[in-house]
């Protein structure tokens, strides 16, 4: 292993897997293989529950307030981003009561834009770093990226993994990306997209996810959004799994943002539910699980609506962004 | 010979140009004017309004985006579909209704011609209900017509047919899409037209036809934010004044019905038209 910085907290154990590069390929091959089937059919299972009434006023509110609301375009604008800051402040102007969103995600250069746009708000400001969103440059820009965004004030950093490297087997380049950008992350916050569209299995999904949270990623991400497919819930229960193992091995507990293609408001309960039922009830916070979405706030709002009016709400009664 | 069993029918719903069942996996016998069966029709639920809405939006902005031309040729080539259909709708009718074959015959026809007669005025509205208004000052001002947006059509309980075309080619001829609840007694001829509607070149989601109560729909069509328009002319009469209290909710244009079901084979007027456009005026400087 070449990089000097290593992941702080490590029990013996799994100080010994990340010694170097064979013993992180042993590790991580040496975990057990997913049943594609059997996680498909449990996410599905799980997807079938019915959450009514309170229960899903609740998990309305829950959602909103795990929403990283996102805005990745070629096109965003210093206007779009503070308008979106708007939204994340106050999703439902209307509504003083509804929760605030629990970040705003945007390009580096955006940041400065979004922190002053949020001042004092408690909403976080989560930046895409290192290359976003193929991850193919040198490490020197990806620190330099990311040393951007932390320089201009984002409590949060989102970076993508080398997936060229994993799949080709580097474990220990993409350990050490990982470890370096964390080092270069400070007190910010890392969430580790490990782009799940492109890894293919379901194993090499739980093989990333393990390699996300032994190098230090406080959050491990399923997506860019840039690639189809992105979140799904079998990709975001072998993710809840390898964090709560974590949790159950070492005491940590980190997070799970899914991202990209969650639209509407019964996916995102399918997420909490299975949230709840496979990490377990203290993931069910803003702290340790984020949905990655922008057109997904609008519906939470428009089912809120629909939940406390008694009627069908429509896309006319919240903002268009 | 005549030992065959004709094959019983169990019909669905029309929701974004697919036939799915109803959410609520309701379904009830549909009998003539004596008694006999004719068919299940599927029993829409709130959540069956809630879908053919979202189809009915994610319809409006292609179909109110085509060019009225376009949009008259759609509805022609379903008019020649409702041709081929002619001697099913007659049966339909005559059964549904109680009526004579050859009455029947001119309830069809008459349905056919409403349709051709509406088809007619897709390319001809922004004519007769936009304007070229004299200001005093250096600006053109034109006013043009623009379609509502989806309207929720509660269709007449006794005329099966020629009601329901009378009460839904206006809606689409203007370009806005349409939620119809057909009649509860009489529904064979509205799933006819659907199964038309689904072989013809109207998009999926512009008309969306349900069977059902509309005593049980009603409300939830008249209190949809994002229903534009409400035409209440085949509700209960004790419901109407409820129906416009809670369509103010969401500020709908609603459409009163007279208390008993008006004579539609009477030639149409342009009125049905004009409930279903809003017009825009835009002032455009002159000599620039």
């Amino acid at each position: 292993m070449v990089a000097p910085p290593t992941a702080s907290g490590l029990t013996p154990e799994f100080a010994d897997v990340t010694r170097d590069e064979s013993s992180l390929r042993r590790f991580l091959h040496g975990l057990p293989g997913v049943d594609q089937v059997g996680v498909e059919q449990r996410a599905a299972g799980l997807g079938t529950r019915s959450i009514k009434k309170a229960s899903k006023l609740w998990a309305i509110d829950t959602a909103i307030s795990m929403v990283d609301l996102t805005t990745l375009e070629g096109a965003d604008t210093v206007g779009k981003v503070r308008s979106l800051c708007a939204k994340a402040r106050r999703p439902d102007p209307d509504r003083p009561e509804v929760p605030k969103a629990a970040a705003v995600c945007v390009y580096p250069d955006l940041v400065e834009t979004a922190v002053r746009a949020l001042a004092g708000s408690g909403v976080g400001v989560a930046s895409v770093a290192t290359a976003f969103p193929s991850g193919r440059s040198s490490m020197r820009v990806k620190i330099a990226d990311t040393e951007l965004a932390v320089a201009a004030g984002a409590s949060e950093v989102d970076m993508v993994i080398d997936r060229g490297a994993f799949l080709s087997g580097r474990y220990g380049q993409v350990f050490d990306e990982i470890a370096t950008i964390k080092h270069a992350c400070g007190d910010a916050h890392l969430k580790v997209i490990l782009e799940t569209g492109e890894l293919a299995t379901y194993d090499n999904v739980r093989r990333a996810s393990w390699l996300g949270l032994l190098a230090g990623g406080d959050f491990i991400k399923t997506s860019t959004g840039k690639v189809s497919p992105a979140a799904t819930l079998p990709v975001t229960h072998v993710m809840l799994q390898a964090v709560r193992d974590w949790h159950d091995s070492t005491g940590e507990l980190r997070g799970v943002k899914p991202a990209g293609g969650i639209r509407t408001t019964k996916d995102a309960i399918r997420y909490l539910v299975a949230v709840h039922e496979v990490a377990g009830p203290e993931w069910l916070s803003p702290e340790l699980f984020r949905f990655g979405a922008s057109s997904l706030l609008n519906d939470l709002l428009m089912q809120r609506r629909t939940q406390l009016d008694g009627h069908y709400s429509g896309p006319d009664y919240v903002t268009v962004d | 010979m005549s030992d065959r069993m004709s094959v019983l029918k169990t019909y669905k719903l029309f929701i974004g140009g697919a036939f799915p069942r109803s959410e609520s996996g309701r379904s009830y016998p549909v009998n003539d004017h004596r008694g006999n069966f004719l068919a299940n029709a599927a029993q829409a639920s709130r959540k069956d309004v809630r879908e053919a809405v979202t189809a009915a939006r994610k319809a409006f902005p292609g179909w109110s985006g085509a060019t009225a031309y376009n949009r008259g040729q759609v509805l022609y080539r379903v008019a020649e579909l409702l041709e081929g259909r002619r001697e099913q709708f007659i049966a339909e009718v005559a059964a549904s209704e109680g009526v004579q074959a050859k009455r029947a015959q001119s309830i069809v026809d008459g349905a056919i011609d409403r349709w051709v007669w509406y088809a007619g005025w897709t390319d001809k509205l922004a004519m007769v209900f936009g304007s070229s208004n004299p200001v005093a000052g250096p600006y053109f001002n034109f006013t043009m017509p623009e379609p509502t947006g989806v309207a929720g059509v509660l269709a007449p309980q006794q005329s099966s047919l020629l009601g329901l075309v009378s009460v839904l080619a206006p809606v689409i001829a203007t370009g806005s899409t349409a939620v119809v609840v057909s009649s509860l007694d009489r529904p064979l001829p509205a799933i006819t037209l659907s199964e038309v509607l689904a072989t013809s070149d109207v998009p999926g989601g512009v008309v969306n036809i349900l069977t059902g109560r509309a005593a049980e729909l009603g409300p939830w069509l008249a209190s949809h934010a994002d229903v534009n328009a409400i035409d209440l002319t085949g509700a209960p009469e004790s419901m109407r004044a409820d129906l416009e209290r809670a369509a103010a909710g969401t500020v709908k244009r609603v459409l009163r019905a007279p208390s008993s079901e008006p004579d539609w084979t009477r030639a149409p007027d342009i009125s049905r038209l004009k409930r279903y456009l809003e017009h825009k005026t835009v002032w455009h400087p002159v000599g620039v």
